[in-house]
């Protein structure tokens, strides 16, 4: 049994097909795993044994009645078209941003701590319909507002490398999650690389698609022009399989984009002859740790070694990612969040005398300290008299940015670099300097005001406490709707590297 | 010293599709509280709009009226603010660029013949949804919030500041309401809110820049926008007059006492933090979608008026008054179908005369008329052919009103009103009546004209009204010596 929670989907998949063990034993072995573990990590906020093995079971039913027997392992698959349910009986977490009927959704806020939506967001929705069983909610930053996951409601989360570090955010419960294996996957949201970041924290390879390629419908909006959903998972392929299952047209999202189902596996076996990396030096500056740094270059070496070549590439306006993004981000979440108010549902302050108070209270009490900053600036930088200088400016960067990479992707088919500038830091060594917080987003938060997909893939271990090496993270950006080859890049090179199959001591 | 007035109007009409502007719920008028609202319309955590294009139909057909710009791409934007019946603590409007840029309404103020010409500029239409409702009665110390109305699509109506009397505003109002009937985007009806007015005023003495305006909310009646502009204009140079200055705000009419209070000054106006909405393409507008909703929209009523006025010879004032709403000239166009254009005046006079009298007695629309425009024109055709006369036309009028038969023939059938053409025997009636009014007969050869008509009336009543008039005149004038 044990060696199946370091199993990758396709070895579940064809575990549950030929019932080697069934959906029921599967959600059981994970939620014990659970019970024992996340009172160390804090990773899910939410479980519901019942409710899973009720998933379970008629997961089990679906497999004997044959959906599920069509799916061979190792035939190709073909999207949303095939009609095996490949995923059918394997469990997932979801992480607590993503609305889920029946139970609870908190967003790791105290103002949503007992709000349970009367629907399933469209991932939800999308990957029941695979027959994927739900192990529960996970933690994160409260509305996602944060890269360390110290910023919840319910409690820092722990990094299983090291507890005393942190696991990266916002999606920090579901990297925490699967790092530890408390489940084989997880969804995770990624704004400015809530993902990859904590991907990369984890040892995981978390993947944001091209903005519109996984629904936002019942994900709760922090930015959502920069709001993206994904799967974090052990390795690419798997990632390539569950974005299979999220992915997809939704028309009650305005900005999903109507195209043809995808076969994210389809490329990975393709060898990498002839693949031009560009380097981005903006990526390869100070600021960046030297362990970082030692990692990511013996990664490259790897990809050279697979036939890759690598060029160097410019992105001229990257440095204005960071203050572009804390402009726009803040402004669409102080409007996002403003339907908060303790008048429909949510926290409502016990005591008040009149609307003005039941507002304010409500709103300072139900919210943490990281959210009401990021309201406070940007409700600033969209008033009258700010808003040209700051939204249009960084509305201006956000197109600047993304012309960077056009002109980048004329000289190369994916882009590469260190997902974080240094490895998961101590719990509480950042959580007083909001700008040094910020600035482990300065990687990732570029693919998201460019709409471009980032994965971020484990490429080594870097300084932790002597006895607890932390993993480090290479980010391969691609082009637009580009993931298959992004997948087919980063599996290439987790065929000739076992970082991705390294566990934390706390699983064992 | 004399004062001008400054008027410009906000109208804000509710838009007649089957759903919500970015949700699929109905937006029917007078169901259960919050039973028509969706996790949409209450705005609960995750859930996005997405655009009814019907709205965007009903918006390009008023551009089209108004012979105004059609933005090819129109942005949505968020005006945030936080009030109990704003669900989401912004309402998606469109600011900086509207779906529809420009035109105006020619409007005629005044009645009559008398009534003078004015246009009114456009400065722009914009879509937007409707808030919820708060409800104060009912719930002691608390506020009930009714989300049926929230998300209610809106096409904001806004005019430049050409008006400058509330007899114009009426007017101007009356012919936005009549138009938006017309093409069908809007119910018009006024007391459940489907067309409400906001009149920004202002007084400035002549040849000085505008003065400081002051703006009237949710107008709901024109008698109300009459009253509550008066009463706001002489308010405004009462002011003035006595030292104080304006000071800009927004006020409401309380129709109780006739006069306008003040709800909230400048000084604590909203900072609305208008920003493009992230959950909303630009609305894209082709060509070719502007030409297919052209090419279904009706004849507009100025354009309708025209051809009145010059295919069937109507008098300015009949083919306005014809045109006033698309029910009425529907009407008219039908009664001409079957009684030619050759009768296009007593037909123009029928429906402006007794058809509008008896509707407005029973106060019934067109719509409900008893007397179908078919029936009407039957009665035409036989005025025309003399087969009745036009006084007894009006009793066939009232027969077919009362139901009495299924067309004018029968009526004048069944009560044997056919007119009397036999030369033979009016000529007979024509010598009785002779020389049963002797005194009559001296009067008229002493040469008072009064007295031939006394003896037409009195052939006409010998008849009991079936015989030509005309035939009567000519026989009696003849017979006289005339």
């Amino acid at each position: 049994m044990s060696d199946l929670i370091n199993s990758s989907l396709r070895e579940l998949s064809a575990a549950l097909a030929a019932k080697k063990i069934s959906a029921v034993e599967l959600a059981t072995l994970f939620l014990d795993r659970v019970e024992t573990l996340n009172p160390t990590l804090n990773a899910f906020i939410t479980t519901d044994r019942e409710k899973t093995l009720a998933q379970a079971r008629a997961a089990d039913e679906t497999r004997k009645l044959g959906a599920g027997s069509l799916c061979v392992p190792g035939t190709p698959l073909r999207g949303q078209a095939t009609a095996s349910l490949p995923l059918c009986g394997i469990p997932l977490a979801h992480k607590d941003i993503f609305c889920t009927q029946g139970w609870r959704t908190s967003c790791g806020s105290k103002m949503l701590e007992n709000f349970v939506a009367p629907y399933d967001a469209n991932v939800v929705e999308k990957l029941a319909a695979a027959g994927m069983v739900s192990l529960g909610k996970l933690n994160m930053d409260e509305f996602a507002m944060g890269s360390s996951n110290e910023a919840s409601f319910f409690g820092p989360v722990k990094n299983p490398w090291d507890t005393d570090r942190v696991p990266g955010g916002s999606s920090g419960g579901s990297a925490a999650a699967v790092a530890a294996r408390l489940t084989p996957a997880a969804t995770g949201t990624d704004t400015g690389g809530s993902i990859r970041q904590p991907a990369a924290m984890c040892g995981l390879t978390g993947i944001k698609p091209t903005y519109g390629v996984v629904s936002r419908y019942g994900m709760i909006a922090f930015a959502s022009s920069l709001d993206q959903g994904g799967p974090l998972a052990k390795s690419a392929e798997d990632c390539a399989l569950l974005l299979g299952a999220m992915a997809g047209f939704d028309a009650r999202d305005s900005t999903s984009l109507e195209r043809p189902a995808e076969d994210y596996s389809r490329d990975l076996s393709r060898p990498l002859d002839g693949l031009k990396i560009g380097l981005p030096k903006e990526f390869f500056g100070p600021g960046m740790d030297d362990d970082v740094r030692v990692a990511v270059e013996a990664a490259l070496t790897e990809y050279r070694k697979l036939g890759a070549t690598t060029v160097d590439v410019c992105l001229p306006n990257s440095g204005l990612s960071v203050p572009a993004y804390y402009v726009i981000a803040p402004a669409e979440a102080s409007s996002n969040l403003s339907r908060f108010d303790g008048v429909r549902y949510g926290y409502r302050a016990p005591d008040y005398d009149t609307l003005e108070e039941m507002y304010s209270r409500s709103r300072a009490q139900g919210f943490g300290s990281e959210v009401k900053r990021r309201i406070l600036m940007g409700t600033y930088v969209l008033s009258h008299g700010y808003y040209d200088a700051y939204y249009l400016q960084a509305q201006k960067i956000r197109r600047l940015i993304a012309a960077d990479f056009s002109a980048a992707f004329e000289q190369c088919d994916v882009i590469m670099g260190p997902t974080t500038p240094s490895v998961a830091f101590p719990i509480g060594s950042k959580s007083t300097d909001p700008v040094q917080m910020y600035l482990s987003d300065i990687y990732t938060v570029s693919a998201n005001l460019a709409g471009l997909p980032g994965i971020s893939v484990p490429c080594g271990f870097g300084a932790g406490q002597p006895d607890k090496p932390m993993p480090v993270g290479l980010q391969i950006i691609g082009k637009w709707f580009d993931e298959a080859r992004m997948l087919n890049v980063a599996h290439q090179y987790q065929q000739v590297t076992d970082w991705h199959t390294r566990m934390p001591e706390v699983t064992k | 010293m004399s004062w001008e007035v400054v008027i410009g109007l906000e109208t804000h009409a509710q838009l007649r599709t089957q759903a919500k502007i970015f949700s699929g719920s109905s937006i029917a008028f007078g169901a259960e509280p919050n039973a028509q609202a969706n996790a949409v319309d209450i705005a609960l955590p995750g859930v996005l709009p997405v655009l009814n294009r019907e709205a965007v139909v009903c918006a390009i057909k008023l551009g089209l009226a108004v012979g105004a710009q059609i933005a090819p791409r129109s942005i949505f934007a968020r005006k945030n603010y936080f009030y109990p019946d704003l669900p989401k603590g912004y309402q998606i409007s469109q600011f900086e660029i509207p779906v529809v840029m420009g035109g105006g309404l020619a409007i005629k103020v005044g009645a009559g013949n008398t009534a003078a010409d004015k246009y009114v500029r456009l400065t722009r239409a914009h879509l937007e949804e409707d808030a919820g409702k708060s409800l104060h009665e009912d719930f002691h110390g608390r506020t009930g919030i009714d989300l049926n109305r929230a998300g209610t699509p809106l096409l904001e109506i806004v005019t430049e500041p050409d008006m400058c009397s509330s007899t114009e505003a009426v007017a101007y109002a009356r012919t936005l309401h009549a138009l938006v009937q017309w093409i069908g985007i809007c119910d018009g009806n006024m007391q459940e809110g489907s067309f409400r007015c906001d009149a920004n005023v202002s007084v400035r003495r002549p040849g000085e820049p505008l003065g400081t305006r002051r703006e009237i909310k949710n107008l709901n009646s024109f008698r109300f926008m009459q009253q509550a502009i008066d009463f706001e204009v002489q308010w405004q140079i009462n002011e003035i007059e006595e030292g104080r200055a304006i000071r800009q705000a927004t006020v409401l009419f309380d129709p109780e006492t006739g006069e306008t209070r003040s709800m909230r000054s400048k000084e604590d106006a909203h900072d609305y933090r208008y920003f493009p909405d992230p959950d909303l393409l630009p609305l894209e507008i082709t060509p070719d979608w502007i030409a297919q909703i052209q090419s279904e929209l009706p004849e507009l009523p100025q354009a309708m008026k025209q051809r009145f006025e010059t295919e069937l010879g109507l008098s300015p004032y009949d083919a306005a008054t014809l045109t006033a709403s698309r029910e009425m000239a529907a009407y008219f166009e039908a009664v001409l179908d079957v009684a030619g254009k050759e009768n296009a005046k007593p037909a123009a006079n029928w429906v402006m005369g007794e058809l509008a009298a008896r509707l407005n007695k029973e106060d019934k629309e067109v719509p409900a008329a008893p007397v179908s425009a078919i029936q009407l024109a039957g009665i035409i055709r036989r005025v025309a052919d003399n087969t009745i006369s036009n006084k007894i036309a009006r009793d066939v009028f009232e027969a077919l009103w009362n139901g009495e038969a299924a067309d004018a023939d029968a009526v004048i059938e069944a009560r044997g009103w056919k007119q009397i053409t036999d030369t033979g025997a009016i000529d007979a009636l024509v010598d009785e009546v002779l020389a049963a009014n002797q005194k009559s007969v001296d009067e008229y050869r002493a040469g008072k004209e009064k007295a031939f008509n006394a003896l037409v009336g009195q052939a006409m009543k010998a008849t009991r009204g079936k015989a030509n008039p005309q035939q009567v005149t000519e026989l009696l004038k003849k017979k006289l010596g005339g």
